[in-house]
Formats: structure tokens, C-alpha cells, sequence
């Protein structure tokens, strides 16, 4: 299963823990299954209207998802995605 | 505003030989700009004004050349900062800046802890003017970049002089000398709100003490973010962060949190609406000051903008075409 890296600051709703193996063949499936073991992470990661919040970046590897095929792209069984906000604009 | 005649003399009597030619620049620090707002701002009565101290036209870009040369000047004078040492602090960008540019003025060498996820623009100026970068997990956030300093501060006590800009009193004394006075000048004494955002909490903790005491019923409205996992860059939020040991929960009378959401939305308005270009946080800071102003019958609101948009270009999320 793919595994999702939690934030510090997102840890609190996530029982503490700092990885989180996931279902799902995609980033929004997987995205998903972590909202569905943790209801409450979901109002820090998604919009009212279901979407991602505009500051949240999903990487896998070095690579963020939205220069790949945004919360449609594929993840194998032993990828790691990484929730990092835009806290400064972006990554380098 | 402390005159540059009692800075130089404070510098003079430091353990530091400094390069005077260097103090030209610190002159320009302070006296910002009051600029109001008019095109953003609806609904509100007639008899609301808001205002922003435009901050970014400090040499360094940032509000954070206030309590940055404070800090370098208070350490130079009580002889902590002294020849051969670096000055160490966390940072999330501005302060760097402003230590960088002031080490650079003043040919002290500068180290900063950053977490990794800051911006390319942040990282590129650092770099132009000198700076030694320590990048932290970006998981960590500035919590992280904290720790990080806080350690290596407490390993190479000879080689850094930890500036600690989150419990360092020169902090919040800059805003108490600076910006408190300016503000009350530059409205005549007629501000009745003052809005700004938790950062280090040194911006609210100085104007406000200063404010309150020339005018004891002056409001004071913190600004924070309303979830510990935001985009808000520079502020903290408090409830769930490092708390600052600067910070004294009792000045604000109230506190205001805003989504990241809303703070983008004012940030595009500002610009196109009223040609101020400014970063994220003062988009926060507007969107408070327009929140308390809408509340109001009659009053003089008066925020912060900490700095300019140009760091945050790269925001994709931002800047929706």
C-alpha cells in the first residue's frame, strides 16, 4: 500500500502518527482513504466544495503532483506522498 | 523612531569595531508609508477609515528590518555579538532577509536556519546577499527550523550568537520605539483599532503596549491562521505552535483567524484594486482589518503589511490569472 507522510502540524488529527499507509491506485484515492481513517483531517485538506486547498502540495519524491497528473496520478504500492503546505510559495 | 544619533552612539560604545559607512542604509529603516485603503473595502460606514503601514518600503523589503537591526544593535552594545561570530536565528524568510542585508551593511557574518519548503525567491536573496543557509524538514515547518537553531546555538556557543528573534525583547522593543509611534503620528492620535498578525508576536506586542499606553482604550485584534496547517506565510498559529516568549496573550482584545483562502483573495484585490502589491500575510491582515472595520460605525483601523508580493510569484496557488 502506499504510505502518506503527515505534516507536524496535521499529526494531531491523524492520532500522532507520522506515516499512514493508504489505499488507492491514485493520489485523490489515496487522499480518500487517509480522510476516511481520519475524518477530521479532512477540513484541513479540502475545500468546502471537496476541492484540495489552494496551499496544500502533494509531493511524490521531488516532484509536486500538479506538475504530474495533479490528484489523478497514479501511485504504486511503494510510493510515498508527502503533505507539505506552500508555506513560503512553493518548493525549489 | 530612535534617531540615528543615539544608534550610532549605542554602536560606538559596543565591543565591535563597524563600518559607519554602513549605518547610511539603517537610516532608512522605519517611517513607512500610511496608506489607505479605499477601492477594497465595502460595505463600511462612512465614517471608517483603514490604513496599512506599507512595510516593504524598508531597505530590506520587510517589516522585519525594525526588530532585526534592534536585535543586531542590542547585541553589539550589551557585547554578545562579538568579533569573529556569526549570528544564527530560525527564520521563514523576511528576517533572514533583513539580517543578511544589515550583516552585509555591517560586515557580520550571517547563518540561518530555514525549513526546506521556502520559497526560491527567499532562497535566491539570501544567497545574493551572503547568507549561509541550513535548510529543515519541510514536515517540521518554522517549529522545526527553531529547533534546528536552538541546537546548533547550543553546540557552538564561541562560533554563533543566537539572536532568537521569538524571545529576544528587542524584538517587540523595535515596534514600541518604531512603529507604535509612527502610527500614532502619522493618524494624529486617531487610531481606535490596531489589526496585525502572530508572527513572533513582535509587531502586535510593541505598536500595542506603546498605543494603549498613549490611548488606554485603543482595541488591539491579533490575526492568526485558522488551522495549524496553512499557508499564511509568516504567521503562526498559536494555540497549536511554539508559543514566543515575547508573546503576552493578554494585549489582544480579541483575536481574529483567517483562512488562507481569504488572505489570497485580498492580496489579488489589493493589486488590482488599489496597485498595493504585497505577500500573503498582509492579505490576512486586510482581510482582519476589513472584518473589524465592517463592525463598525465610526473609528480609524490601522494594520501592517509586512511586505511585498515579489516573493511570492512562484505561488501558483496564488495568483489565479
Amino acid at each position: 500500500m502506499p504510505t502518506l507522510r503527515i505534516p507536524t502540524p496535521l499529526r494531531p488529527y491523524a492520532d500522532g502518527q507520522t506515516e499512514i499507509s493508504v489505499q488507492g491506485k491514485t493520489v485523490a484515492e489515496a487522499l480518500g482513504d487517509l480522510t476516511t481513517q481520519f475524518p477530521e483531517l479532512k477540513k484541513h485538506l479540502f475545500s468546502e466544495a471537496g476541492e484540495l486547498r489552494a496551499f496544500v502540495n502533494l509531493f511524490l519524491g521531488e516532484e509536486d503532483v500538479r506538475h504530474l497528473q495533479g490528484i489523478e496520478t497514479p501511485l504504486k504500492d511503494d510510493d510515498m506522498l508527502r503533505i507539505i503546505p506552500s508555506i513560503a510559495g512553493g518548493n525549489h | 523612531m530612535t534617531s540615528l544619533v543615539d544608534i550610532t552612539q549605542h554602536i560606538a560604545v559596543g565591543m565591535q569595531p563597524l563600518d559607519m559607512e554602513g549605518m547610511a542604509l539603517i537610516k532608512a529603516v522605519g517611517n513607512t508609508p500610511l496608506l489607505p485603503l479605499r477601492r477594497v473595502v465595502q460595505d463600511i460606514s462612512p465614517d471608517v477609515e483603514i490604513y496599512a503601514k506599507a512595510e516593504w518600503f524598508n531597505p530590506g523589503g520587510s517589516v522585519k528590518d525594525r526588530p532585526a537591526f534592534n536585535i543586531i544593535r542590542t547585541a553589539l552594545f550589551e557585547g554578545r555579538l562579538l568579533p569573529g561570530m556569526r549570528l544564527l536565528d530560525s527564520t521563514s524568510g523576511n528576517m533572514g532577509i533583513a539580517y543578511a542585508t544589515f550583516g552585509a551593511a555591517l560586515d557580520i557574518k550571517v547563518t540561518l536556519a530555514m525549513p526546506d519548503n521556502a520559497s526560491p525567491e527567499r532562497v535566491s536573496i539570501l544567497r545574493a546577499l551572503g547568507a549561509e543557509v541550513v535548510f529543515t524538514d519541510p514536515m517540521e515547518g518554522s517549529d522545526g527550523a527553531i529547533r534546528v537553531a536552538r541546537q546548533m546555538a547550543q553546540e557552538r556557543p564561541d562560533l554563533y550568537y543566537y539572536a532568537n528573534q521569538y524571545d529576544n525583547p528587542a524584538n517587540w522593543q523595535a515596534h514600541y520605539r518604531g512603529t507604535g509611534p509612527e502610527i500614532a503620528e502619522q493618524t494624529s492620535g486617531a487610531v481606535t483599532h490596531f489589526v496585525a498578525g502572530l508572527g513572533t508576536s513582535g509587531t502586535l506586542t510593541g505598536a500595542s503596549r506603546y498605543l494603549r499606553e498613549r490611548n488606554p482604550r485603543v482595541q488591539i485584534i491579533a490575526v492568526q491562521p485558522d488551522s495549524p496547517f496553512h499557508g499564511l506565510e509568516g504567521l503562526k498559529h498559536m494555540p497549536t505552535a511554539i508559543r514566543p516568549g515575547i508573546y503576552d496573550p493578554a494585549i489582544p482584545d480579541r483575536t481574529v483567524e483567517i483562512p488562507t483562502e481569504a488572505a489570497h483573495e485580498i492580496v489579488r484585490r489589493l493589486a488590482r484594486q488599489e496597485g498595493y502589491f504585497v505577500g500573503i500575510s498582509s492579505g490576512a491582515a486586510a482581510a482582519a482589518a476589513l472584518q473589524i472595520a465592517a463592525e463598525l460605525d465610526e473609528g480609524t483601523v490601522v494594520t501592517v503589511f509586512p511586505d511585498a508580493g515579489y516573493k511570492y510569484l512562484s505561488d501558483e496557488a496564488l495568483w489565479v490569472y
